[in-house]
């Protein structure tokens, strides 16, 4: 295990909700290392959400710390915490928020439009290496409406990527998807898990949850159960286990 | 963002709604076009105007006797016999400001050659009087200041006077006419002139010699009008001082009197005639301004509908690290990017509906300049002024809400 990514330290948040104060989290303690693969997992309305909204950087904790490698993000501003987002964090979501008529590929370059740094012959280079990792290049001149729910998963999944974040936070990135589609999913972000990547993942599926190396359980703003995966398994079996046309002979 | 990345969203954005964008855009056009064409056609009024204003003298200045009073009753001023030749001659030495003067006698009459005859009106001046109404004549010659002086039968005749009295091919150089009876020779053709604005056609009359009309045909000894010609356009309005004071002076008004003459230089004339197109030009312009606003209102309604629609692509922006500047310039640069292409395409229709105007209505259009820079500046406003607010919707959305917006 290397030096920790993210640090959270007894970690609040309040939402007013008209004359009700909502304790959405209630002190939370959470470090995750380089290279894990966390699932976090809940029932709704246990504050799940909340936690992945401010590890990304799009929420504000009323109080505690949390560092996210190194930088103290309560501390930044609106503008700091988006520019915090674009060079450190990936976003995968459940509903692959992918821009509607536009191909794979500028989808994919979209992060990097927002780093003056890269220059845009830069930009493409990168977006087509993010493709390759998710094995899309043949499909980047696709529009969404062309891509099957997985690829256009997949695309997400490059587009997260090709900031080289220290992070990918995935939001019930297989919820939309058939058990086949998911586990290959899944089969990618362990492959990107296996090379260094730290993800965090956000399910309420057990069966996912068992493919990440480590698994934290809130339910009402608390952490009740955090432990390793035993028996963590090896997505390829469980594809192999289930009939490639999906059992409808 | 830098400006290429923010153009490029922008021009995805339109081109992924070609059609509503083409919609939004026609609003601007309609408006630019409608600015632009209405403003040629004001302006072409109001410099048709001023043309034949100034075509009827150079530098011109008219001293009319004034309004007269006599035992408190008005009386015309046509009946008043307050200017003289002498003034004529005092202006020509005391007003440094004036190039040349010439009295003006009218009078109109029946001219005769042979069978045929037709009611003219006969002018009379100086030598100087072709310099200052801007004539020339096309044959034969101007008549001379000693003939001038000895009231010679002598005239130049106009165009419209020729076809009505004489055969065609007749050269009239040289022959008699009559004009009241009196046999008066032609010693010069006018160059013609045409009709002015006014419809009156500058090419119905007789020039001679202001004795001529004075002895010979009205038998008075007083003038009707004084025509002057000032030595610029700059200083006509020192003339119009200094005739006014001489003539005061030398009809021995005191100072709470009233003038017994009336100083009117081409330059009150032209204002005078075109502060009516200038009207006119005024109106049209405030009816096309406001289907301009119309247009940027659409703009708005329009940048409204997009930013709710888009609630969710904005929320992604935001979350892959576009910050709300970044957002705010993205809608602004769309809306600022409809109404300058409205605005181009607006300038090109309008400077093509002054030319239709021109040629199928044939109306005298004038595009200004000003014009077409102004409405390209009101259209880049426009874009900033109804972009804003859609924008500034899209740049204050939370990032987490705008996600999930359904």
């Amino acid at each position: 295990m290397g030096k920790a990514i993210i640090a959270v330290n007894d970690l609040r948040k309040d939402f007013q909700v008209g004359e009700v104060t909502v304790h959405a989290l209630r002190g939370i303690n959470l470090k995750i290392e380089s290279g894990e693969f966390v699932a976090i997992m809940g029932a709704s309305g246990s504050g799940k959400s909340t936690m992945l909204n401010i590890l990304g950087c799009l929420d504000k904790p009323t109080s505690g710390t949390y560092e996210l490698d190194s930088v103290s993000v309560a501390e930044l501003s609106k503008n700091e915490r988006a520019t915090l987002r674009n060079r450190k964090l990936g976003f995968v979501f459940q509903s692959y928020n992918l821009l509607p008529r536009t191909s794979a590929l500028e989808n994919v370059e979209l992060p990097l439009l927002y780093n003056p740094k890269i220059k845009a012959r830069e930009r493409k280079e990168i977006a087509l290496q993010a493709l390759e990792a998710v094995k899309l290049t043949d499909r980047m001149h696709h529009k969404p409406n062309q891509l099957s729910g997985g690829q256009q998963q997949r695309v997400a999944i490059a587009r997260s990527l090709v900031n080289d974040p220290v992070v990918i936070l995935a939001d019930e990135a297989t919820g939309n998807l058939d058990t086949r589609t998911s586990y290959e999913i899944m089969s990618l972000f362990q492959e990107l898990n296996e090379k260094g990547k730290t993800i965090v993942f956000v399910t309420h599926e057990y069966d996912i949850a068992r493919l990440a190396s480590r698994n934290v359980i809130f339910r009402d703003g608390h952490i009740i159960k955090e432990a390793q995966v035993t028996e963590r398994l090896n997505v390829q079996v469980l594809l192999e286990s289930i009939p490639a046309n999906d059992g409808f002979d | 963002m830098n400006l290429l990345n923010l153009l490029k969203i922008a021009v995805n954005a339109l081109l992924l709604n070609k059609l509503r964008a083409f919609l939004t855009m026609l609003g601007i056009v309609i408006g630019v076009a409608s600015v632009i064409a209405m403003l040629a056609i004001g302006q072409g009024s109001k410099k048709s105007i001023q043309d034949q204003v100034s075509s009827m003298g150079s530098n011109m200045i008219i001293v009319m006797p004034g309004i007269q009073q006599r035992g408190g009753v008005h009386m015309g001023s046509s009946s008043s016999k307050s200017l003289s030749v002498d003034d004529v001659e005092a202006i020509a030495m005391h007003c440094p400001s004036i190039k040349m003067v010439s009295p003006e006698v009218r009078s109109s009459g029946q001219v005769i050659y042979a069978n045929n005859n037709a009611p003219t009106t006969i002018y009379g001046g100086n030598e100087n009087y072709l310099g200052i109404k801007m004539l020339t004549v096309t044959s034969g010659r101007e008549f001379a200041s000693k003939e001038v002086q000895r009231a010679a039968k002598v005239c130049l005749i106009g165009q419209t006077v020729i076809d009505n009295i004489f055969e065609e091919g007749v050269d009239p150089i040289g022959k008699y006419i009559r004009f009241n009876s009196i046999p008066i020779k032609i010693i010069g053709v006018l160059s013609e002139k045409g009709q002015n604005t006014f419809g009156q056609d500058q090419d119905d009359l007789l020039i001679v010699p202001y004795t001529t009309v004075q002895k010979r045909i009205l038998a008075i000894s007083h003038i009707q009008t004084i025509l002057a010609s000032a030595l610029s356009e700059a200083a006509s309005s020192s003339a119009l001082t200094e005739i006014e004071n001489l003539l005061r002076q030398r009809h021995d008004i005191s100072d709470d009197e009233e003038d017994d003459f009336e100083v009117r230089s081409q330059e009150e004339l032209v204002k005078t005639f075109s502060s009516i197109s200038d009207i006119l030009t005024v109106l049209l312009g405030v009816i096309a301004g406001i289907s301009l606003l119309v247009g940027g209102i659409g703009i708005m309604n329009i940048m409204y509908v997009s930013v709710t629609e888009r609630t969710r692509e904005i929320g992604l922006r935001m979350s892959i690290g576009g910050r709300s500047i970044d957002i705010l310039l993205q809608f602004l640069t769309e809306s600022i990017l409809i109404s300058i292409i409205g605005g181009v395409i607006g300038i090109l229709s309008g400077l093509g509906a002054s030319q239709l105007v021109s040629s199928v209505m044939k109306w005298p259009v004038a595009v200004m300049p000003q014009a077409v820079l102004a409405s390209f500046l009101v259209c880049t406003a426009i874009g900033v002024f109804f972009g804003w607010y859609p924008a500034r919707k899209a740049a204050n959305l939370d990032p987490i809400d705008a996600l999930r917006y359904e």
